[in-house]
C-alpha cells in the first residue's frame, strides 16, 4: 500500500525542509549581507539582520587594495586545469578497473580511499620540501598537481560506480561490432556515463576551488587563488568582517552561480545508479 | 564460408581450468547448439570463439587460417547477448548502423543494409525508437538486426531468449530457425534449455564441466545418448535410469528408459507401483509413479488424458527394445 500524505503532514515536512535548508546557507546568506553593511553595523550587537544602512563601500575598498582579477584566475586556472588533467588519468583508470579487474581491484580502490584519510598537515612538510626543490613554490603548476592528486582519488571512486552501472556486455558489443578501444571510450562509454561524467567534473572543480590548506601554505603572490584572497582579510591588525564579508562573497560568488545553473546535473550525478 | 575449428582448446581463470583440452568442427551453414547445466562451460566456449575471452592454450581457425590471436571485430563473427546489449543512448537504426559505421562503410549502403535488415525483422516502424522504449522481443529483433547487417561469416548466440517470457520464446525461436534457412549461415547457439536444443540445431554438443559428452544430431542424442549425462539431459520429461538388481539383468549398471516408452496395462506388467502425482497436459499425461522398488520416482507419458489418480495402483511394460544399458563408467553399452 502507498503511503498516504495527509496536508497537515505534507506543511510540516514543507517547513522542517525549509527550516533545515535556510540553516544550511545560513552562514553564506550572512555572508552576503554583511559585506554590504558598514564595519560598525557589521559588528553591532545585537546583529542587525536587513534595517542597515546598504553600502558598496567594502567593495570598493576591496577592488582597491587587491587585485582581484588576478586570484580569480588563478582559481579559474588551477580548479580548471587539475579537474581536466584529473579526468584524464581517471576516466581510463576507471575503465580498466570497472572492466577488467584483477584480484587486487578493490585493494587499490580502498587504499586510494585511505589516503584521504591521512590529515593533509602530516605531508606538508615533505611536499614543502619537494616544492622548494623542485621550484614549484608559488607556481601555478605546482598547485594543478597536488590539487589533482588529492581529489584523484575521489574522482576514481565516483567515475569507477558509475561505469559498474553499464553492463559489460555493451561494451563487448562494441568490440564485437568492430570499434576499437578509442571509439568504444567515446562512441559508447563516454555518452552512456555522461552524467556522472559530468557529475564528477563538477564536484572536482568546486572542491579545488574551495581547496584552503595547500593553496594558502604553497603560495605567496603569484599562484595565490581566491582562498588567499579571502586569507588576506583576516588580517592581525585587527578584524574587518565587513570587508573579509565582502571578499569572501567575490570569491564564492563565481562557484554558487556555476552550482545553482548545474544543480539539476549535480543531484541527478550523485543519485545516478541508486534507483534502477 | 563459416566454418570453425577448435584445435586442443583450454581455458583456465587463475588455477581453475574451466575447458579442458576440447576439440570440435563447426561446419559451414550449421546451427549448431551448445547445451548443458549452467557453469558447464558452454558460454565460456561461445566467448573463446568471439575471442571475447583468450584461449589459454590451443587453437582456433575460422574459414582455415589461424583466429587465435585475432581481436574479435577481426574474426567476422557477430554475436547476440542474453541481455541484448543495445546502446540505450542510440536509436534503433543507429544500433543496427553501429558495425557498419565501425567498418567506415559508406552511407548510402549503411542505409540500404539497415533499411534491409529492418524490413526482414519487421523493425521498420520502431527504427526511430530508443531502446528503452521497445519490448524485450523488439529488443531482440533489433540485437539479430545489428548482427546480420555485417554479413558475418557466423552468428553467435549467447542465450538470446531467455530473458523472454515462454510464448514470445517459442516464436523468437521459430524466427531464428526461419532465419538460419534464409541466410544459409553458421550459426552457434547457447543454451541450458534441451527443447530450444532439440528444436532448432543441426548438430547438438553437449557439455559437462567444460568437457563435450556428445555431438550429433538432435535425434542421434535421443536415440543412443553415449552416457548417463546425456541420456539424463536430452529429452523431456527426462528418461529414467534405474541402478542396481534391475540393471543387472540386463547386463548393465544402470539401465534407462525414456518416459514415453513404458506403457500402463491392466496385467502382466513388468513392474507395479503406486500413482503419485500426474501433469495432465491434455495431449499427454505425465505420472510420476513411485513404490516401484526400482527407483525414487518413474516418470511414464501416456498419449492423451489418462484417467488415473493418486494412490492407483498400476502395472508398467517397459518396451524392451527402448532400453538403453550403461556400464560402471557410465557409458553406453551395444
Amino acid at each position: 500500500m502507498a503511503r498516504s500524505v495527509t496536508p497537515r503532514r505534507k506543511l510540516l515536512n514543507t517547513t522542517v525542509a525549509w527550516a533545515i535548508g535556510l540553516l544550511i546557507f545560513f552562514p553564506i546568506l550572512w555572508t552576503i549581507l554583511t559585506s554590504f553593511k558598514t564595519e560598525g553595523d557589521a559588528i553591532a550587537a545585537p546583529p542587525i539582520f536587513v534595517g542597515f544602512e546598504w553600502t558598496l563601500e567594502n567593495y570598493r575598498t576591496v577592488l582597491e587594495r587587491s587585485d582581484y582579477g588576478r586570484f580569480l584566475w588563478n582559481s579559474i586556472i588551477i580548479a580548471g586545469l587539475s579537474t581536466v588533467l584529473g579526468c584524464m588519468i581517471a576516466i581510463p583508470a576507471a575503465w580498466s578497473m570497472a572492466f577488467v579487474p584483477s584480484k587486487r581491484t578493490k585493494d587499490i580502490l580502498l587504499w586510494m580511499l585511505s589516503t584521504k584519510m591521512l590529515p593533509a598537515v602530516g605531508v606538508l612538510y615533505p611536499i614543502y620540501l619537494i616544492f622548494i626543490e623542485l621550484g614549484l613554490l608559488d607556481s601555478r603548476a605546482g598547485l594543478v598537481v597536488v590539487l589533482m592528486l588529492i581529489n584523484l582519488p575521489i574522482i576514481v571512486w565516483m567515475l569507477y560506480t558509475y561505469f559498474k552501472e553499464i553492463p559489460g556486455e555493451i561494451l563487448e558489443a562494441a568490440r564485437m561490432d568492430g570499434a576499437t578501444l578509442r571509439q568504444e571510450l567515446l562512441y559508447v562509454l563516454t555518452p552512456m556515463a555522461i552524467p556522472g561524467i559530468a557529475s564528477t567534473l563538477l564536484l572536482n572543480f568546486i572542491l579545488a576551488w574551495n581547496e584552503a590548506f595547500w593553496t594558502l601554505n604553497l603560495t605567496a603572490v603569484n599562484a595565490a587563488p581566491l582562498t588567499a584572497f579571502i586569507a588576506s582579510y583576516s588580517s592581525p591588525e585587527g578584524l574587518f568582517f565587513a570587508k573579509l564579508s565582502a571578499a569572501s562573497t567575490m570569491a564564492i560568488a563565481p562557484i554558487l552561480i556555476l552550482g545553482w545553473f548545474s544543480q539539476k546535473q549535480l543531484v541527478r550525478g550523485l543519485t545516478f545508479g541508486a534507483v534502477k | 564460408m563459416g566454418q570453425i575449428q577448435l584445435k586442443q582448446v583450454t581455458k583456465s581463470f587463475g588455477d581453475v581450468q574451466v575447458i579442458p583440452p576440447l576439440d570440435l568442427t563447426i561446419h559451414d551453414g550449421e546451427f549448431t547448439v551448445f547445451v548443458g547445466p549452467s557453469g558447464c562451460g558452454k558460454s565460456t566456449l561461445l566467448r573463446l570463439i568471439a575471442g571475447l575471452e583468450d584461449i589459454t592454450t590451443g587453437h582456433i581457425e575460422i574459414d582455415g587460417t589461424d583466429a587465435t590471436d585475432l581481436v574479435p571485430a577481426k574474426r567476422g563473427l557477430a554475436m547476440v547477448f542474453q541481455s541484448y546489449a543495445l546502446y540505450p543512448h542510440m536509436s534503433v537504426r543507429k544500433n543496427i548502423a553501429f558495425p557498419l559505421r565501425m567498418a567506415k562503410m559508406n552511407q548510402a549502403e549503411i542505409d540500404k543494409r539497415v533499411n534491409a535488415a529492418a524490413s526482414v525483422l519487421n523493425l521498420a516502424d520502431y527504427i526511430d525508437r530508443k531502446p528503452g522504449q521497445l519490448s524485450g522481443g523488439q529488443r531482440q529483433r533489433v540485437a539479430i538486426g545489428r548482427a546480420i547487417v555485417r554479413e558475418p561469416s557466423a552468428f553467435l548466440f549467447d542465450e538470446p531468449l531467455s530473458n523472454l517470457d515462454a510464448a514470445l520464446r517459442v516464436g523468437m525461436r521459430m524466427e531464428i530457425s526461419e532465419l538460419h534457412k534464409k541466410l544459409d549461415t553458421t550459426m552457434v547457439y547457447v543454451t541450458h534449455d534441451q527443447v530450444e536444443a532439440m528444436t532448432m540445431a543441426d548438430k547438438i554438443v553437449v557439455l559437462q564441466a567444460g568437457v563435450i559428452e556428445q555431438v550429433g544430431s538432435p535425434l542421434e542424442l535421443y536415440r543412443a545418448p553415449r552416457n548417463t549425462f546425456v541420456a539424463g539431459f536430452i529429452g523431456s520429461p527426462k528418461m529414467n535410469l534405474i541402478t542396481g538388481e534391475e540393471a543387472s539383468k540386463h547386463d548393465a549398471t544402470t539401465i534407462g528408459i525414456r518416459p514415453e516408452h513404458i506403457d500402463v496395462v491392466e496385467s502382466g506388467g513388468t513392474w507395479t507401483g503406486t500413482v503419485g502425482v500426474a501433469e495432465h497436459l491434455g495431449s499427454d499425461t505425465f505420472f510420476h509413479i513411485h513404490n516401484t522398488g526400482l527407483a525414487e520416482t518413474i516418470t511414464v507419458r501416456a498419449i492423451g488424458d489418462v484417467n488415473l489418480t493418486h494412490g492407483d495402483t498400476i502395472q508398467l511394460s517397459p518396451r524392451m527394445d527402448e532400453l538403453h544399458r550403461f556400464g560402471a563408467d557410465g557409458l553406453r553399452i551395444g
